[in-house]
């Protein structure tokens, strides 16, 4: 059996992650030595640009490009604005998606030395880690590591006797969805609410306090040391497929062996679920799975083959998101699964724009009925409507679009579950009905200690 | 009736200076936060929180002390403060639960959870127990799927949980002194 080379999870420890001498002497911050000392910028870019990184986040868009953006200016240009910034979204709230916790919680001095770079590459020279408000453990980690490196001087003022400086802060964020999206979350770093802003301008161009900006995802991060102290066509040669590198994939819901795994890009789904993630719990069986957290659309089993990476994933109509398959077995109900995704989705709307903000409420209130019984035969064009109403290009982000992957998806592969629902007045997997009930109850009067 | 200006009786404008409610060290924390930002109100979720750590939650007066502090109108932050999930404009327990409640925690039964919680303490989402030790809350996914369902309490994670343990993890905090005593 060939060994699997897993460079963003070798130096994991979640008991006790490797200080900063442990680390370096693991062979830590080579990437960081050799690009400051080493490469200029362009030389960075350019070789990230070859190594075809995709954004890790969901989007897959490549690093390379979203970096080549960035304005850059002379030493001495009178243009050159005070501050450029960079910015870790460790912002991490998709449902079924655990992979930068364990980055961060795990080896946070890896997303140190990864954002030297990305700020050595863009010149920018602050940074912050958006961090979700619950991972305090994380939180805790990454202050401990921030510190060690300003220690010594691997952050701060001329690092490593260069002439590049940087400094690096952790940012908690205090909950909400929507601050992943990247200029939500800019606006949230600026201590607003974290509404979506229109784009154009690119964060590239005017991000945060109006400075150039480029937000990346942690796991995106984490490889550039890699990529930088092992080159682009190793980096390349790490996945069979035409997308680089390896991926962090995950597995939830009723699956014999929960958990997350560092595979080459492009390994199958059903390597995933039956080899790393043990097959299906007993006495469950495999209905379909979401490929990449809560806002991808549902696949079969037929899919099983499927490779997950970003053009397989969406040949075969869905998404490869942040590859964290979420599994739904024989005996949840789809209807209560999408119900409960869109209830999400309701609840961290940012209510900015009308399709979003209107849309999820009604499809939740609408799925409602139907979970409970007393669902009409009108209900699914309801729903097929609201799919079309909160589609690309009708709403001011990406958040209603994600809403609509898995209900949409479960329309078509689930459509005789929402019928039989509505025939028989009753949904045939509720055992435990009145819990189900009571907590529909509980959620419409609303809990309201956040305002 | 005739209205003259002249005749009326002088308002009277009371003006607090809120900024007193607010402790030494708090205020110092919220300064060092405004160090690494461009503008005061930048810090004004991390004050929040600091002022939530210290307090448990966000009081009106403390909401204004803030916005002083910072210079920025009152109803700003309060929009700032509502938009959020984690900051508390209401007084909680001792403990605030969040039940994860998101798509890994419901396939595998937060439910039953739920209803543990709810049986036990006698209180549903949104509400805080007669002796206000426990205020009960959702959560949106806490990143814990691989071992759902899963909760928070404090800054503690709460793992594989089942209507068992669950009631022995808030017995085993109902027994432990208040911190605030």
């Amino acid at each position: 059996m060939i060994e699997i080379i897993r460079p963003l999870t070798q130096l994991v420890n979640l008991q006790s992650p490797l200080s900063l001498n442990d680390y370096i002497s693991e062979g830590g911050y080579q990437g960081a030595s050799k690009a400051l000392h080493d490469y200029s910028p362009k030389q960075v870019l350019d070789l990230v640009g070859d190594s075809g990184l995709k954004g890790r986040g969901g989007a897959g868009f490549p690093t390379g490009m979203k970096w080549s953006c960035v304005p850059m200016f002379e030493a001495d240009d009178d243009n050159a604005p005070a501050f450029k910034y960079l910015v870790a979204n460790a912002d991490e709230m998709e449902p079924g998606t655990f992979k930068d916790r364990y980055l961060l919680e795990g080896a946070p001095h890896q997303l140190v030395e990864a954002m030297i770079i990305a700020a050595y590459t863009i010149a920018a020279n602050r940074g912050y880690i958006f961090l979700r408000g619950e991972y305090h453990l994380a939180g805790k980690r990454l202050q401990q590591a921030i510190n060690e490196a300003y220690q010594q001087n691997w952050l701060g003022k001329n690092i490593q006797g260069t002439n590049f400086s940087f400094d690096l802060y952790v940012h908690t964020s205090a909950g909400r969805y929507i601050c992943g999206e990247e200029t939500a979350l800019i606006n949230a770093l600026e201590g607003r609410r974290a509404n979506p802003r229109a784009k154009p301008p690119f964060p590239q161009i005017s991000g945060l306090f109006g400075q150039p900006t480029v937000v990346n995802n942690v796991e995106t991060l984490c490889n550039l040391p890699h990529i930088v102290k092992q080159g682009a066509d190793w980096f390349k040669a790490l996945s069979p497929n035409s997308d680089s590198g390896t991926k962090i994939y995950a597995a939830c819901g009723r699956v014999k062996s929960p958990g997350l795994w560092e595979l080459p890009m492009g390994t199958t789904i059903r390597e995933i679920l039956y080899q790393h993630a043990g097959g299906m719990a007993g006495g469950f069986k495999l209905r379909g799975l979401l490929p990449g957290g809560a806002s991808t659309d549902f696949l079969l089993p037929e899919h099983l083959d499927t490779p997950m990476d970003f053009d397989s994933i969406a040949k075969v109509g869905s998404r490869l998101g942040t590859g964290g398959l979420i599994v739904l077995d024989d005996k949840n109900c789809p209807v209560a699964m999408v119900l409960n995704l869109m209830r999400f989705f309701a609840q961290e709307s940012c209510g900015f724009c009308t399709p979003c903000r209107d849309g999820t409420p009604w499809a939740v209130e609408v799925l409602t009925r139907i979970e409970q019984g007393t669902g009409r035969k009108e209900d699914l064009d309801t729903l097929y409507n609201l799919c079309d109403f909160m589609w690309l290009g009708k709403t001011h982000c990406a958040l209603a679009p994600g809403a609509v992957e898995p209900l949409k998806s479960a329309l078509r592969y689930f459509s005789d579950e929402f019928e039989q629902h509505i025939d028989n007045g009753c949904c045939s997997y509720q055992q435990d009905n009145i819990v189900n009930k009571s907590l529909t109850l509980q959620s419409s009067q609303g809990g309201a200690v956040h305002g | 009736m005739e209205y003259n200006v002249n005749t009326m009786p002088p308002i009277n404008i009371v003006t607090i200076d809120y900024k007193q409610y607010l402790s030494v060290s708090e205020i110092s924390s919220i300064e060092h936060e405004v160090s690494i930002m461009e503008t005061r109100e930048a810090a004004g979720i991390e004050a929040l929180r600091i002022v939530q750590e210290q307090r448990g939650w966000v009081s009106d007066e403390s909401l204004y002390a803030i916005a002083d502090l910072l210079n920025m109108p009152e109803a700003e932050l309060e929009g700032v403060a509502t938009f959020y999930n984690l900051i508390y404009r209401q007084e909680v327990g001792q403990f605030v639960i969040h039940l994860c409640d998101s798509i890994a925690c419901h396939l595998t039964g937060y439910q039953q959870i739920y209803q543990a919680i709810n049986t036990h303490l006698g209180i549903g989402y949104g509400q805080t127990t007669g002796d206000k030790k426990f205020t009960f809350l959702s959560n949106v996914c806490l990143g814990g799927c691989d071992k759902a369902p899963t909760m928070i309490i404090g800054k503690q994670h709460y793992q594989q949980l089942t209507p068992e343990n669950v009631i022995d993890i808030l017995n085993d905090l109902a027994s432990q002194e208040s911190e605030h005593d």
